[in-house]
This record gives structure tokens, C-alpha cells and sequence, in this order.
């Protein structure tokens, strides 16, 4: 049988963080009561106008400078028709024709056979990010055979993150999507968490046989977490792989992926191809930013964004704050990947190193495996963690000092998680598990321990 | 002047605003007005009075009574656009521009008529009915007129006040009111006022905020000014325009309400006489009128030159594309859900908003939203609204040529005829008629450009006759000043009605044209 070669492209949609909608003046703020968030303009009041909201536009060209796009410094805005409940003015302002950023390109690990010990470095090509508004969300109710709509999240600023079909299977588009997702969280310019639809993924997906054109794509929507995506992507390439070695065909479709069942199923909503009707967006001018060499003179600042103070403002990313820490702290670099990739974490560990005598080397495998498998094991977040950086560094430094062995350190950490206020010392003391230096001691209390042996 | 009057305490507010409300009743048959707001009138009239008892009237528009086209949202007043798709509909905020005069202390009496949408050029196709041009009832029209042999109808053979403000252009004409505001997209502010004989004003494109504006083409709509003599369009001018950070097309720059001289030497002056406006269906009336007025710009001194705007011909068939695809997108919104009419029909949302907008559009708006959705689609896209969008930009370099070759000021006709008799006028469909009517005033929508029409003088049925300026753009200053100039050299009759003879000894009839300013 000849080899099937995967091709996955994903478009993702990340909720821009700010406090107001990209073009009106309404709050932006997730779980509010139904419709307590719109403005004339959300709702399609006649006769209301779109202001782009400056926040926004600053989200987009951070997040495309962080991923090494070209930033257009003439963008347009555009408007996409169609009919749907949860979008009030018939269309969606968008950028179709020249969007803000272009061209740029994502770097992301994987760990080879899972195993954390070998990461390779892989690069998926951003095609471009563009700026538009979110729609608001419709409920169906079929038993009252009814619609309902809430319009908070009508209008809220989107960036479109176009991926090109760089992807080969799931463990990569996760991969991928997860270093996206960091990198948001750094920027700030979107919270990025999926759970709240902060985040959301469509992959496009098709298999073909080297060398010959790509095949017919489906769409996969309605993935609600990385883990899913994986899962999505993969259930979908088998599917696709199946159908066409049982002589089937694919459709140009719409599916969606099904948690439960884990499968994609065709999606009933979506008809087949739709006319947008493109047109521009007349009430919007040409978006114009400028950098340092083509920023007018006497202009007001208020109305201007210059890309290059941007730049120059962007914080450490990801991948950077790794390299560091390798270099800082002689960890490894999968070590580093795991530190990033719990919200917290890093920070955590830098801590604990900080307050005490234990050498980062060895601070990192307690952090990794005994204070990491507890929070797993009990669903906690770094955040919730009941030791504390101080507690943790406090116990280690006893270790170091070889006050006590690992065997009893092990011992206090299981006391400590219980969160009662104690310290590490206290614990130790109480339980007798300091380490015995004294010669004489150790001998007396093995000599007493021979003694019972023998008498009973 | 009534502005004079009114700080001279010779009238009070709430006494104007009294008699334009009754002669607003008398005059109903005209059919201008689809709301009377009498209750808020009167409140603002009466705190507008305690201003002026105060001493502290807050401008010159303070306490004057104005109409608004029924297509600007107003707080608290039905909005309805002439169409069943609004109707009933109240809007929680008003449009910037009503905003400002409200805040000037202006008394707005209530909603104007016009065709559904703004979209006709009779203002003869909106669900509330025809408007009736008040010249239909004037001595000088009924002096001309043929009477009707055995006729039951004691009616005149009435015409239409030209659109698609019709109902702002009567609101001002038959002196329910000292100053309008239209909207315009293709000369809907200029006909009417030229069939009218009020001085209708298009300011240039981002002078005026279009918040508030329900928009029919939003890259050529402007809200419209419409007055009695050129003056009062001044000062409104002066109290509207500037940028509002609400609207994205207003330019940034700040605006200076100017004061019109009084010009006396017109020496300096370049008038361009554009042949492409001697368009075919140009009544030989409206041609003599304007030669007419070529030489009273000749003769005193003036440069006239005959232009050239050789993409003239094209701008009807262009704006067909641009208006019709805007305006399908425009519509789009009208869906039953939000706002306004919502049909009965619930088997499915498609199923509802389909006939929510069968119920809810007239035909004339349901033929242009086919348009235009057919102009857009991916394989009409390029040959239909890209080409037109380059044709507008050849029309748009037309008047940079001219203006750039030293005209001022260009000098055309605002309509083909005088007024037609509503009979005459129905025989021909909306989308013909428009086709018809706009070739005069269209291009300086698409070329986003300032234009006024002046009314000139009567026609051999009584009935008046405009001309129209065209300027240089954000030159309002000059164009308004030639436009002033030109108003005092033609002396347009006051139209005679019974109504007003019977409603006001002072205020109306004292001046010539019975400004505010």
C-alpha cells in the first residue's frame, strides 16, 4: 500500500484582550448576563458607525511581530456577508483584502517517542493575521422550537491567525497551537484559554500520496481543547484514510468533532459553498501605521501607532525565556518546556531557587516530579499549590544541608501538602527525622536495637 | 432676520413655534410631515424663551423651529424612513447632526417625508404617501394652469416636490419651518429644493457627521441643508460641521463657521460652464435660464468658461452599480430581530427573515438590494463594482482637471424640467425616473464634492426653477459667497399661499424671503 502523506492547516481565532469591542465602546467581559453587553452599534441600530478601537490593533501588531510577520503598514477593512442570527448587521467587518500582518512564521517542540528526552524544534509558516469582529452566540431550543440570541460577544475584537498546511498530524497541531497559546499569554494580547472560547481552532485536513496533489479538504470545527485537537486531527486523517483505501471519496465538507464519540460528523448547519459578497467597508479608511523612519513630525500621538515602539516594548518570548533559563540555571532544555508550559510554574521554580542553598540542577527535578505530580494528582494549578516557593525552598536547603535524607525530605513534602501552616523544620522535629551525626548515638541505638532482637 | 426678531423680543419662541405648528396643520394636505412632535416642541420653544428672557439665547438658532428628514434618528421621535420596516420604530439616540441644533436651542417640529430609504427622486414612493409641492397651490401656479373642463376634482393638478427630501424641501417652502435637514446620495437634497424654489445645500463629503444617519450609500451620503436664502444654509453649515469622532469619514481638521461677505466685485471670479450637463431630455427652458445666468456672470465681470467633464455620461450607469451594491450590504441589518417590523411567519428563522423583508421593503428597495447582491457576487465582483469603483475615480479626476485649470466655481442646471404633476410622474417606474433625474446632480456624489442649488426663477407653469453651484471641495466659504451673490442678483419670488397669508402678518411675510439669520 503506498504511504498517505497527512496535510493540516489550521485557522485559528484568538479573542483580542482588551476592555472594550474592536469598533464600539461596549465592556468585553466573559459569563455577563445575556445582552447586558451591546451598544447601539452591536446591535445593528440604524444609522450607528464602527471606531476602531486602538487596543486592538496593538494586540495584532504585537502578535505579529512575535510572529515574525511583516507588518502591512496600509491595511483595509472589508465586509462579509451572510445571514445568521448572532450576527445583528447582516455582515462582518473583516480584513479580506489586505490584512494587518503577513508572512510570518511559528517554532514549536516536539518531543520525540514521548518520552521528554529528545525535543526537536519544527517551524509551521503564518500566512497572515488578520482583524474582525466576533459574533454574538445562538442557542437553539429545539424543544420550544426556538432561537436565542445573546449579542455580548458581537463585535468583540478577533485576530484570525491564518496557519499554512505545514501540519502533518495531531501531536503537531497540539504542539503548535500550545506555543501559540504561550505566546499570546505573554504578549498579553489575548488570554488565549479555549475553555472560555478565548481560543478557538477549525483544522483543515487532507491526506494525498507523495507526489501527487493535495486532496479534497475537510473542515474540522467545534474543538473545545488542545487535547481535542489532537484527537480531531487524527481521528479525521484515519477517517479520511479509511474512506479512500475502501474506494469512498471525500467531501469538500464541514465537519465537527464529537468529544464524546471522539469521530468528526458531518456538520448539518453549514450548506455547501457560500457567496460572501465581499465588499469594502466604507465607513472605515484605510488603516495606516507608521514606524519610526515614516512617523510625521508633528504628529499627535494619540492617533498614531508606530510599529517599531512596539517592538522594542515586546516582551521576552517563550522560547526566549527558555534559552534563558538553560543558560541561567543548567537545566535542560526539556526541563525548561516543562517549566513554560504550566501556567506558573517558572516563576515557582525561579523561587524556590532563589531562597535556597540547593543547586537549580537539582532543585528542578523536585519541581518537576514530586511538587508537579502532586498538582496533577490532585488537579491543583501552580497557583493553588498548598507549598509554597518559600516551604519547598526551606525543605530543600535541610536536604542540602543534609540535615535530613531524601527518603525523610520525601516525607516532609507529603506532611506539607496538607497545608497546615507547619514548617519543614517543625514537621521534621516533630517526626523525628533529622539525620543522626553523632557516632556514639547511632551506635547505641543500633546496639539497642540488637539487644531487643535478641531477647525476644 | 426672525433670529433679529427674536432676540428683540418682537416674537417669542414658543409663539413661532405655535404658528408653525397650526400652519404645519393647515398645510397637511401637502402631506410633508410624517411626525409632529408638538409636545417636545413646545418644551423646547418654552425653554428656549427662558433663555432669551435671560439674556442668554444660546446662538443664532436658538428658539428656531426646524424640520428633520425622516431618515435621521431622533431620541424619543418615531424614525421610520417611510418604510413599513420601521415603522413604529423609536430610537434611543439621536443622530449628531440633531444633536447640535438641539443644542443650539433649535425647536425640532417633527420627521419629514421622503421616498422609503431615501431611494427615488419624488419623494412620491414611501408608505406614508406622496408629498405635494406647495407651488402646486401657489397664485403664480394656479394663474398658469390649465383648468380642468369637467372635472369633480377641485384639486389642482398638483406636482411633486422632486426627492428624495421632498418632505424637508415643502417643510421649508411653505414656511412651516426656517431651515431642513435632507440627505444627500444623488442630488436627493438639490431636486427637491430646485423643484421647491428653497436653496438646497450638499457639503462636501466628511465636512458633516453621518452618525445618526441611516445610510442608503455610506461612501456618498451627506446630510443636507435646506433654507430659504443662502445665508441661514450658512449659519446651519457653520453649526453642523466638524469632525465627530463617531464618524470615521469626517476629516480630522478643525472647522471655522465663517460669515458670508457681501460680495460686490466679481471680477476675480472663474465660473465653468460644463457642456456635458447640456444632458439630453434639458428642457429649452431650463437651457435659456441657465445661459441666462452665464451672462449676468459675464456681464459683471466674471471669467465664464465653457468645461470639460468627459466622464459625465458614465456616472449614472456607475452609481447604479456602487448605490445598488451599498445598499444591498446596508440593508442586510433589516432582518426583524433586533428592531423594527418582524413578520409572523416563525417556522424558521430563514422563513422570518425572509418574509419580514418581503413585508417590510417596498419594491423599489427590494429591486435595488437584487442589484446590488448581483453586482457583488465573486464572478460580478471585478467586472461590476471594481469597474465602477474606477469609472467614479475617472469622474472624480474630471472636476480635479477643471478646478485645477482655474475655474472657481462651476455653474449647472439642477434638474431637466420644472416640476411634473404627480400623474405624469407615477407612469414611469422609480429606477427610470432616478435614472433620469439624478444626471444633473450625481456626479458631486461620487466626486464627494460641495454643490447648492439656488432658486432662480419661475417657469411658464408658475413653477421654480434652480441652479446649481458646484465647488471646490471643503470650499464651502467661496461657493456659498457666489451662491449669495448670484441669490441677490436673481431676486426668486416669495411663493404665494393662501395658508401662510392666513397664518402670519409679521414674521412670514415681512422680509423677502423670510430668513432666520
Amino acid at each position: 500500500l503506498a504511504p498517505w502523506v497527512p496535510v493540516v492547516g489550521l485557522e485559528i481565532h484568538a479573542q483580542i484582550s482588551s476592555n472594550s469591542k474592536l469598533f464600539s465602546g461596549s465592556q468585553v467581559q466573559f459569563a455577563a448576563p445575556p445582552n447586558s453587553l451591546v451598544s447601539f452599534f452591536d446591535a445593528s441600530l440604524p444609522g450607528t458607525l464602527p471606531v476602531l478601537n486602538r487596543r486592538c490593533v496593538e494586540a495584532a501588531v504585537m502578535t505579529g511581530l512575535a510572529l515574525n510577520c511583516s507588518i502591512n503598514k496600509k491595511s483595509l477593512f472589508d465586509r462579509k456577508h451572510y445571514f445568521y442570527a448572532d450576527l445583528p448587521a447582516g455582515y462582518q467587518i473583516t480584513q479580506q483584502r489586505v490584512p494587518i500582518a503577513v508572512n510570518g512564521s511559528l517554532s514549536y517542540s516536539l518531543c520525540i517517542d514521548n518520552k521528554m528526552s529528545q525535543m526537536v524544534t519544527k517551524t509551521v509558516r503564518i500566512k497572515q493575521i488578520q482583524l474582525e469582529q466576533d459574533s454574538g452566540k445562538s442557542l437553539h431550543d429545539d424543544t420550544r422550537s426556538q432561537t436565542l440570541v445573546d449579542l455580548n460577544r458581537a463585535g468583540v475584537g478577533l485576530m484570525e491567525v491564518v496557519m499554512e498546511p505545514d501540519l502533518c498530524c495531531g501531536e503537531e497541531a497540539a504542539a503548535a497551537v500550545r506555543e501559540l497559546q504561550l505566546i499570546l499569554q505573554t504578549l498579553g494580547s489575548s488570554q488565549a484559554v479555549m475553555a472560555e472560547g478565548q481560543l478557538r481552532v477549525d483544522a483543515n485536513v487532507s491526506v494525498h500520496h507523495p507526489g501527487e496533489p493535495y486532496g479534497v479538504r475537510t473542515e474540522v470545527k467545534n474543538i473545545n481543547s488542545i487535547r481535542f485537537l489532537a484527537k480531531a486531527v487524527d481521528y479525521e486523517i484515519q477517517r479520511q484514510i479509511e474512506e479512500l483505501e475502501n474506494g469512498g471519496t471525500i467531501l469538500n465538507e464541514t465537519r465537527a468533532f464529537d468529544s464524546k464519540l471522539g469521530c468528526t460528523v458531518p456538520m448539518r448547519d453549514k450548506e455547501g459553498k457560500q457567496d460572501y459578497r465581499f465588499m469594502p467597508e466604507p465607513n472605515l479608511p484605510p488603516l495606516i501605521l507608521y514606524d519610526a523612519k515614516s512617523l510625521p513630525a508633528n504628529m499627535n500621538h494619540q492617533q498614531v501607532i508606530n510599529i517599531d515602539w512596539i517592538h522594542e516594548r515586546l516582551p521576552d518570548l517563550p522560547s526566549v525565556r527558555r534559552e534563558k533559563l538553560v543558560e541561567q540555571y543548567g537545566i535542560l532544555p526539556e526541563h525548561s518546556f516543562t517549566l513554560l508550559n504550566e501556567d506558573g510554574l517558572a516563576e515557582f521554580f525561579e523561587n524556590v531557587v532563589k531562597q535556597t542553598q540547593m543547586k537549580p540542577k537539582k532543585v528542578i527535578g523536585w519541581i518537576l516530579q514530586d511538587l508537579l505530580s502532586y498538582l496533577k494528582q490532585h488537579s491543583l494549578t501552580v497557583k493553588e499549590s498548598p507549598v509554597s516557593p518559600v516551604l519547598l525552598a526551606d525543605l530543600l536547603s535541610l536536604l542540602e544541608k543534609k540535615e535530613i535524607s531524601s527518603t525523610a525530605a520525601k516525607q516532609v513534602l507529603a506532611e506539607l501538602w496538607k497545608g497546615d501552616g507547619r514548617t519543614p523544620l517543625e514537621i521534621v522535629k516533630e517526626q523525628k527525622l533529622q539525620l543522626l551525626e553523632d557516632q556514639n548515638e547511632l551506635e547505641q541505638i543500633c546496639q539497642a536495637v540488637i539487644d531487643r532482637q535478641e531477647n525476644e | 432676520q426672525v433670529a433679529v426678531a427674536l432676540k428683540e423680543g418682537r416674537v417669542t419662541p414658543t409663539e413661532l413655534c405655535q404658528r408653525c405648528l397650526s400652519l404645519i396643520k393647515s398645510t397637511k394636505f401637502l402631506n410633508a410631515y410624517i411626525t409632529v412632535a408638538e409636545e417636545t416642541a413646545l418644551k423646547q420653544a418654552e425653554a428656549s424663551e427662558e433663555r432669551y428672557k435671560k439674556g442668554q439665547p444660546l446662538g443664532v438658532l436658538d428658539g428656531i423651529p426646524i424640520a428633520v428628514k425622516d431618515n435621521f434618528n431622533t431620541a424619543g421621535i418615531e424614525t421610520t424612513c417611510a418604510s413599513n420596516m420601521l415603522r413604529g420604530y423609536i430610537s434611543p439616540y439621536n443622530a449628531t447632526v440633531v444633536q447640535k441644533l438641539l443644542d443650539q436651542g433649535a425647536v425640532l417640529l417633527g420627521k419629514t417625508n421622503l421616498d422609503e430609504f431615501a431611494m427615488g427622486s419624488g419623494s412620491t414612493d414611501g408608505v406614508f404617501g406622496p408629498v405635494r409641492n406647495p407651488w402646486s397651490y401657489s397664485r403664480q401656479y394656479k394663474e398658469k394652469s390649465v383648468p380642468k373642463s369637467h372635472s369633480e376634482d377641485k384639486e389642482p393638478d398638483w406636482v411633486i416636490t422632486g426627492g428624495s427630501s421632498g418632505g424637508s424641501a415643502a417643510a421649508v417652502s411653505s414656511f412651516t419651518c426656517f431651515a431642513a435637514l435632507g440627505s444627500d446620495t444623488g442630488g436627493s437634497t438639490r431636486n427637491p429644493a430646485a423643484h421647491c424654489g428653497v436653496v438646497g445645500l450638499k457639503p462636501t463629503y466628511g465636512l458633516i457627521s453621518r452618525h445618526g444617519l441611516i445610510p442608503l450609500v455610506n461612501s456618498m451620503d451627506v446630510p443636507g441643508i435646506l433654507t430659504r436664502c443662502v445665508d441661514d444654509a450658512a449659519v446651519v453649515l457653520g453649526s453642523l460641521a466638524g469632525h465627530d469622532p463617531k464618524d470615521s469619514t469626517t476629516i480630522q481638521d478643525n472647522f471655522k463657521p465663517f460669515e458670508l461677505p457681501n460680495l460686490t466685485d466679481v471680477s476675480k471670479l472663474s465660473i465653468g460652464i460644463p457642456k456635458e450637463y447640456h444632458a439630453p431630455g434639458l428642457s429649452s427652458e431650463i437651457l435659456t435660464i441657465w445661459s441666462k445666468a452665464a451672462d449676468l456672470f459675464q456681464n459683471a465681470g466674471a471669467k465664464v468658461v465653457e468645461v470639460s467633464l468627459p466622464h459625465t455620461r458614465y456616472s449614472i450607469v456607475c452609481y447604479h452599480v456602487l448605490c445598488t451594491a451599498e445598499v444591498a450590504s446596508n440593508m442586510a441589518r433589516f432582518d426583524g430581530l433586533e428592531y423594527g417590523h418582524r413578520s409572523n411567519m416563525n417556522e424558521s428563522t430563514e422563513s422570518m427573515y425572509a418574509a419580514t423583508r418581503r413585508e417590510g421593503f417596498n419594491d423599489v428597495v427590494r429591486g435595488r438590494i437584487l442589484s446590488g447582491n448581483y453586482f457583488l457576487l465573486k464572478q460580478n465582483y471585478e467586472k461590476y463594482f471594481i469597474k465602477a469603483q474606477k469609472v467614479r475615480r475617472l469622474i472624480a479626476n474630471d472636476f480635479v482637471k477643471v478646478f485645477r485649470s482655474g475655474v472657481d466655481v462651476l455653474l449647472t442646471p439642477t434638474t431637466l424640467s420644472d416640476a411634473a404633476p404627480y400623474m405624469e410622474f407615477i407612469k414611469e417606474d422609480n429606477r427610470t425616473r432616478s435614472a433620469q433625474d439624478d444626471i444633473l446632480t450625481q456626479a458631486a456624489n461620487m466626486a464627494g464634492l460641495p454643490a447648492i442649488n439656488v432658486p432662480t426663477a419661475l417657469s411658464e407653469r408658475g413653477l421654480p426653477v434652480g441652479l446649481q453651484f458646484i465647488g471646490r471641495s471643503f470650499q464651502e466659504k467661496q461657493l456659498l459667497t457666489v451662491a449669495k451673490w448670484f441669490e441677490k442678483q436673481v431676486q426668486f419670488p416669495m411663493i404665494q399661499l393662501e395658508e401662510v397669508k392666513r397664518h402670519d402678518h409679521g414674521v412670514f411675510q415681512h422680509q423677502k424671503s423670510a430668513s432666520f439669520s
